[in-house]
């Protein structure tokens, strides 16, 4: 395999005395489906944000997409996507335009813009709605459509922080089909999620217990060590935070 | 048995969304009923219309056999209501905040302190902690402290475990069983179907209408093809086949297995084994398995739709 999209090694962050990431050493190649899993407040975001370049790490070393985190943060931000819960995509806008504006973001050239534009109503079946106000679209196409604004400046990488928060069991399952797609064709998946069906999905999953790594490996191989059916078993097992708050 | 919450025939509409429609059920005095459906199903509005802060467009809804219209005020003081935004003061204090919703209501804290000893004793080491700097799933306990400080008679909860992780889930479940025990009449609503189990009956919500409605085992039944759990080691080579496939009539992943239902009336596990053996899965398994009530939702979903996404 090729040289890994991410790798870091005892990163760490801290907040005055709280040390919310604590030496999380991770490698995570090309084309993987990554999940990173843990309870509310056991680090996650925080690890996020560093690795998306918006936190400076306290220390500990990082490449992301090639970049340094330290050296390359703004490197970082224009080499991977990011989508979010909240979706990210403006509801004032049409489709064409929010498609516009974030591969303007990314500073993509007008005629690629163009070009792009066309790619991409095409294969998600948006042409006919291309100039509707996303406010008036069904949430499973928005969330396609974010996903694929997402990776429009064709990225290592795409962090999806619980990109399936509040959809029907359908659509939920439509995504992962786009997460599929997208890393066959060599795209890397860095992936959160409260559902537990979902973390067996990954190839690789991180669950984060009070900002360390409590456990890394493939789903199967976690079931097996812990001797349970699922990975919701596994989870309650190993995240229930020891400390409160 | 005795009703507390009957909504009959209730619609709604915002501008061009229809956000329910005719919707008919009753619940029993001390039944946890839940409310499942994903964003868009009208779970909130039905909640805002029973905890009288909405007006239905259509029929009518008794709350302790009041009419939430005419007789709101008098429902506001013996519900306890917990939306789905955190709604507390995010600069008052945790025991600012429980004490501000106790004078609300004319009551105190320590009056009804005994119902919520069990969740509130795990926030009072955070006691002075502004309520806007709490974690996701110490906020959810804090709102339904507020929620329950006036002993309320029925408890209306808007999905109150969305985005919280799975471990806080469960812990929030065990205190929603806690408070049924004392006889709470409690209505929840939630986007996760494993919480579905957890509930005495539950409707299915699905943009505004109510697809079924059954005690968690009763609703399975609506499901009625034989249904299969395929797996193989390549699961997703082994959705895409499945899905090739001239006789699949549904296929889903299911954490790691996939869930399948043929249009052939009778096959069988062997000729289905069989086929994907020919196929070049040599690990695949085959096995019938019982509908739950996500698979059942999903079938529901697609005969309303018309159509069955393969």
């Amino acid at each position: 395999m090729s040289e890994p999209v991410i790798h870091t090694d005892k990163l760490t962050k801290r907040f005055g005395d709280f040390v919310a990431v604590d030496a999380l050493s991770l490698t995570i190649s090309g084309g993987e489906i990554f999940g990173f899993l843990g309870a509310n407040g056991a680090g996650k975001t925080t690890a996020i944000r560093m690795l998306t370049g918006l936190l400076a790490p306290t220390s500990g070393k990082a490449t992301v997409a090639g970049f340094d985190l330290y050296t390359g943060a703004e490197g970082v931000k224009r080499n991977i996507g990011y989508m979010s819960q909240r979706f990210s995509l403006y509801d004032d806008l049409t489709v064409r335009e929010n498609i516009r504006f974030f591969a303007g973001i990314y500073g993509l050239t007008n005629q690629a813009i163009k070009e792009k534009s066309r790619q991409l109503l095409e294969s998600l079946k948006l042409v006919d709605v291309a100039d509707t106000r996303l406010a008036s679209l069904p949430l499973g196409w928005k969330q396609k459509l974010a996903f694929s604004v997402a990776i429009l400046h064709e990225p290592k990488i795409v962090f999806l922080d619980e990109p399936t928060g509040g959809v029907d069991p359908v659509t939920r399952r439509r995504f992962w089909d786009m997460i599929y797609e997208a890393s066959e064709r060599g795209l890397t998946i860095f992936v959160t999620t409260h559902y537990m069906d979902e973390a067996e999905y990954c190839d690789r999953l991180c669950i984060m217990g009070d900002g360390k790594v409590a456990a890394l490996d493939r789903p199967e191989a976690m079931k097996r060590q812990f001797g349970v059916e699922s990975m919701n078993e596994v989870f309650l097992q190993l995240a229930r935070p020891k400390k409160t708050e | 048995m005795k009703e507390s919450v009957l909504i009959a025939g209730v619609g709604k509409r915002f501008a061009a969304i229809q956000a329910l429609q005719e919707v008919t059920l009753s619940v029993g005095e001390g039944e946890l009923f839940g409310f499942i459906g994903a964003d868009g199903a009208g779970k909130t509005t039905l909640f805002r219309i029973l905890a009288t802060l909405l007006l239905p467009d259509e029929g009518r809804a008794e709350v302790l056999g009041l009419d939430v219209v005419r007789s709101y005020r008098d429902i506001r003081k013996r519900i306890g209501y917990m939306p789905g935004k955190f709604s507390l003061y995010p600069d008052l204090s945790v025991a600012e905040n429980l004490r501000f919703f106790a004078s609300v209501f004319g009551t105190t804290v320590e009056k009804n302190y005994e119902l919520i000893r069990d969740i509130y004793s795990q926030l009072e080491p955070f006691k002075t902690r502004r309520a806007g700097k709490l974690s996701g799933g110490m906020k959810q306990k804090l709102a339904l402290s507020c929620a329950l400080v006036h002993r309320p008679e029925v408890l209306f909860l808007d999905e109150p475990t969305t985005g919280v992780d799975a471990v806080s889930r469960k812990e929030f479940w065990q205190m929603l069983g806690r408070l049924r025990e004392q006889g709470m009449t409690i209505l929840v609503s939630t986007p996760y179907m494993d919480e579905a189990v957890l509930c005495d009956r539950i409707a299915f919500m699905q943009e505004g209408r109510m697809l079924a409605l059954d005690t968690p085992t009763g609703i399975t039944t609506l499901f009625r093809k034989p249904l299969f759990a395929i797996r193989a080691r390549e699961t997703w080579r082994l959705l895409c086949a499945l899905r090739a496939s001239p006789h699949a009539a549904s296929v889903y992943a299911f954490g790691s297995a996939l869930h399948y239902t043929d249009n052939r009336p009778a096959v069988r596990v062997d000729e289905l084994l069989a086929a994907l053996q020919a196929e070049g899965f040599t690990d695949v398994s085959v096995s019938v398995i019982q509908p739950g009530i996500e698979d059942t939702f999903i079938a529901l979903m697609e005969e309303k739709q018309g159509s069955a996404h393969v």
